[in-house]
């Protein structure tokens, strides 16, 4: 498989993974504090909240999406770059998607944040 | 931050690396997995190893999307990168890896990381949905207010 289609698939495996991510980071968002829920109405009612929320659901379809295109694109290519690029560039995504559709604060000390860890994260892999 | 709160963090990163440790030990024992032997993915199930591990990552699930029930994304992702050292460690001491020079700078570059946003605040205010809680002495605000004094409560 040529270098165009194992990028295509990383990028596939970075955009459904965020789109996962934020969806399901603004499902709960919407809920509120999942302790203070169960401490006030019960387990059963935080789980019905979470389950019958279309973003969550939408987001974990989206993060099913991103494993088996995973799983496919490590058939494609190398697991030494698929694993740690697409691994690290979900991280550096998810802050940028985070700031423009969460409107999350990311500031200066985040954006290192991403960037160290994303380059953590690809540097184990050597 | 809450104790618990501390404690739902702690719970994601401590689920997350035993869990994929364990599966991977759990693995170990079947060898790879092809398309001609896709059928040993049933006899995987049964292995104690995997089935821990399979728990391990619905722990990890259940914690995860607690955390992100008050804390933001960008907060709760790099803090819990923790589990990447953690696994590091574990697969080093019990599955007895090679830890190359590369993957302990890598770790090192992750606690930096974590350290960048540990520092800072869990959530952006107004981000979370907010939620009334009636105390003996009366209704309290926002969630992110009383969360420092829940255990009072």
């Amino acid at each position: 498989m040529n270098h165009l289609a194992v990028w295509g698939g990383i990028a596939a495996v970075v955009i459904t993974s965020t789109l996962g991510d934020v969806l399901q980071s603004r499902a709960m968002k919407e809920i509120g504090d999942l302790g203070l829920v169960q401490k006030e109405h019960g387990l059963v009612a935080v789980i019905r909240r979470v389950v019958t929320n279309g973003r969550f659901m939408l987001g974990l379809g989206f993060m099913a999406v991103g494993f088996f295109s995973l799983l496919i694109t490590l058939s494609w290519g190398e697991v030494s770059i698929v694993g740690p690029a697409s691994a690290s560039l979900t991280f550096l995504a998810n802050a940028l998607v985070a700031h423009i559709y969460l409107k999350e604060n990311v500031d200066r000390r985040r954006w290192l944040a991403a960037l160290c860890v994303a380059g953590g994260v690809a540097l184990l892999a050597h | 931050m809450t104790p618990r709160k501390y404690l739902t963090l702690f719970a994601v990163v401590i689920f997350a690396a035993c869990g994929d440790v364990s599966l991977a030990r759990g693995m170990r024992d079947f060898g790879a997995v092809t398309l001609a032997n896709l059928s040993q993915l049933y006899s995987a199930l049964l292995n104690p190893w995997v089935l821990v591990g399979i728990l391990m990552l619905i722990g990890f699930f259940a914690s995860y999307l607690s955390a992100l029930s008050f804390a933001d994304l960008t907060y709760v992702l790099p803090a819990t990168s923790l589990s990447y050292i953690l696994m590091v460690l574990l697969a080093k001491f019990c599955l007895h890896e090679n830890v190359t020079m590369w993957r302990w700078l890598g770790v090192a570059l992750i606690v930096a990381g974590v350290g960048f946003v540990a520092g800072g605040p869990e959530a952006t205010p107004g981000a979370h949905k907010h939620h009334q809680i009636e105390t003996l002495y009366g209704p309290v605000g926002a969630i992110g207010e009383v969360a420092d004094h829940e255990v009072d409560v």
